[in-house]
């Protein structure tokens, strides 16, 4: 069986896909040993992306926790706003590369949709974004960066109107239109090749921190946190790290809390199943249908995750563990208030974790965070949470 | 001899296609369609594919989406359709019925138990539109111990090596899908229809059926001259959807039986 990770991956889609899956698999492993690939896609992470981003010691959040010293890696800084356009550049000159002409993309945050939509624009290809329209709602500026980039953006009213729906659309359109198009998926999750390929996009992240980790403090983090929807932050962050002696943890949305119901917290139940071409953990009902989800974060709110992070569940490698919305919010403001950075809501998730660790952990000790995202996309959402509107 | 294979023996010797509607099971009530599978037999089907609903449907087109999200609000389980299953044949069918099903529900319910629920309740196939054979090696022991034909679908993408696999490993017949895309009634036939199923038929001797997109009798009439069997769902949900749904079923199925009711060229 092939794109395992333990037990879980594969490919469990309709035929029509098939075909293209095996061509995209060909396409992804040529261009990893294809140097001219390899070079474009560096020349531009530098100059259109603006790699490498930085790694920011959080003096002021350090002090206020009072334990171990808290470093942002700030892929808030990265072109678009988040760590999504290294895998949209990845895919899309992949896609140039395979012919393809046109561009689907999914998006629940928008920040992945509009990544897409600037490598789409950037590399003259038609770009399509499936988002629900729930999210459309909560992520209204990026609806119009996206349509300004070029982008159709096409609304999804099935289901929840989030993020799994606007995924299933996404589908359903390059199941249509396979020939001509290329399904830019947005996180590590999806069939095979998408997590091993999305992954690869991703790990700069965690190769840049290391190395800035080595050159700036003489040694590697303690600890490494990120938030987790589908996965591909966390994983871009951890696969460099995986044979250190360095303690992982994936924050998972734990919306009003796990009793609520009211949560994509995977883990916390942790039963496996099939969504979206993969073998995973799926948030299900005892009938295996796919649960609604909810968080105040458009981009975690997601019923299944990524298989690799299933496996390293499994393993324990790495430890999930969630924040609840009140907690994601606090953590903004407080990032917001100490250090001048708004944080994605869904990075917010990660400091969150990171704000109740360093306060555990000794002052020698070291705190690695992925600051995925920016927050100016969520201002609409804080307003109204925190009563200004 | 599975009653589906026994199906084409017989249409065999009668050299016609047979006629196999899909029926989203708890669509529009759980009521009707309990009477609908009946209905449908006694008006000239051959077999029937009954739809197990799923809240993710992503190979299915907008009428389906919504036929199995109905459904789902009715109440419907993989559990229910087995008892709807069993139900039908207590009420005296007697053709094969098929589920039509993704894969997600039935792993939630173990795949041992449900081939062995499945056999008990009178099924004799299964379908699973996100199973390709690579996927499918615990789906396949289970449904051969309980002598249920695990049904795989080629589409017009399949290069030449998958459609070699899809035929090896199909059981009952192989399902062709008329068209790169999902579900949904189309107004016309693929052009390549015709040489898509030639294809096929090249590489095996097992039965080949065509769905996805078959939208009425005339189009059902051309695929029943190059195909043994004719598979039609969006069209029936949409028939069933605009109220009584009963009376609707029963004239579009003998509609369709009349326009295939002609010996295969």
């Amino acid at each position: 069986m092939i794109g395992r990770f333990g037990e879980y991956g594969g490919q469990f889609v309709p035929e029509t896909l098939m075909a293209a899956l095996a061509e995209l698999d060909d396409a992804f492993n040529a261009a990893r040993m294809d140097d001219a690939f390899q070079n474009q896609f560096v020349d531009l992470s530098a100059h259109f992306t603006g790699r490498p981003t930085p790694l920011y010691f959080a003096s002021r959040l350090t002090e206020f926790c009072g334990g171990a010293k808290i470093y942002l890696k700030r892929e808030d800084l990265a072109h678009t706003g988040a760590h999504k356009i290294n895998n949209a550049l990845g895919q899309g000159l992949l896609a140039k590369r395979m012919g393809k002409t046109r561009i689907v993309a999914e998006t629940g945050a928008g920040q992945h949709g509009v990544a897409s939509a600037a490598v789409c624009a950037m590399l003259g290809l038609e770009c399509i974004v499936y988002m629900g329209t729930e999210d459309m709602r909560r992520q209204a500026p990026n609806v119009y960066r996206m349509k300004l980039l070029g982008a159709e953006v096409r609304g999804v009213d099935a289901g929840s109107a989030t993020l799994k729906d606007a995924i299933n659309e996404a589908i359903r359109d390059w199941v249509t239109n396979v020939q001509t198009t290329h399904y830019l998926l947005g996180s590590a999750l999806g069939p095979h090749p998408y997590p091993t390929m999305v992954r690869e996009f991703q790990a700069v992240i965690g190769h840049e921190a290391r190395a800035q980790m080595l050159a700036t403090e003489k040694r590697l983090p303690d600890l490494l946190i990120a938030c987790v929807g589908g996965g591909s932050n966390s994983i871009g962050l951890f696969h460099a790290f995986r044979d250190d002696d360095v303690a992982m943890i994936g924050v998972e949305a734990g919306g009003l809390g796990i009793a609520s119901g009211k949560h994509a917290a995977r883990f916390a139940e942790a039963r496996p199943g099939v969504l979206h071409g993969t073998y995973t953990y799926v948030l299900q009902d005892d009938d295996g249908q796919v649960r609604a989800t909810h968080s105040v974060s458009a981009g975690l709110d997601y019923p299944a995750v990524g298989p690799e992070h299933a496996h390293l569940f499994d393993t324990e490698r790495v430890g999930y563990t969630y924040a609840t919305d009140d907690e994601a919010l606090n953590a903004f403001h407080q990032l917001a208030r100490l250090e001048g950075i708004l944080p994605a809501l869904e990075s917010a998730h990660a400091v969150a974790e990171a704000i109740k660790r360093a306060r555990e952990m000794p002052r020698d000790e070291i705190v690695l965070v992925n600051l995925s995202g920016r927050g100016d996309k969520d201002l609409q959402t804080v307003m109204s949470a925190s009563g200004e509107q | 001899m599975n009653r589906i294979e026994e199906k084409f023996v017989e249409l065999g010797t009668q050299q016609r296609a047979a006629l196999m509607p899909y029926l989203p099971l708890g669509y529009p009530t759980v009521e009707e369609s309990q009477d609908l599978i009946r209905v449908i037999a006694d008006a000239g089907a051959d077999m029937i594919e009954l739809g197990v609903p799923f809240s993710d449907p992503l190979a299915d087109g907008p009428v389906i989406q919504h036929a199995t999200q109905v459904a789902l609000k009715n109440g419907v389980t993989l559990a229910k359709c087995l008892a709807m299953a069993r139900a039908a044949r207590d009420a005296g069918v007697t053709i094969p019925l098929i589920l039509m099903g993704y894969a997600n529900p039935i792993l939630r319910y173990g795949i041992a138990a449900f081939a062995r629920d499945a056999q008990n309740a009178g099924v004799d196939g299964l379908i699973v539109p996100d199973l390709p054979p690579e996927e499918a090696g615990a789906f396949d022991a289970a449904t051969r111990a309980h002598d249920l034909a695990l049904i795989f679908l080629a589409a017009p993408t399949s290069t030449p090596e998958r459609l070699q696999k899809i035929a090896a490993a199909t059981r009952g017949f192989v399902y062709l899908v008329s068209v790169v895309g999902v579900t949904g009634a189309r107004a016309q036939l693929a052009a390549d229809l015709s040489s898509f199923v030639a294809r096929v038929r090249a590489i095996t001797s097992k039965p080949v059926c065509v769905g996805f997109g078959i939208a009425n009798a005339e189009s059902a009439r051309q695929v029943a001259q190059i195909a043994d069997g004719v598979i039609v769902g969006s069209a029936l949900v949409n028939k069933i959807g605009n109220g009584n749904a009963i009376q609707a079923a029963r004239e579009f199925i003998a509609e369709l039986r009349g326009a295939i009711n002609h010996k295969i060229e």
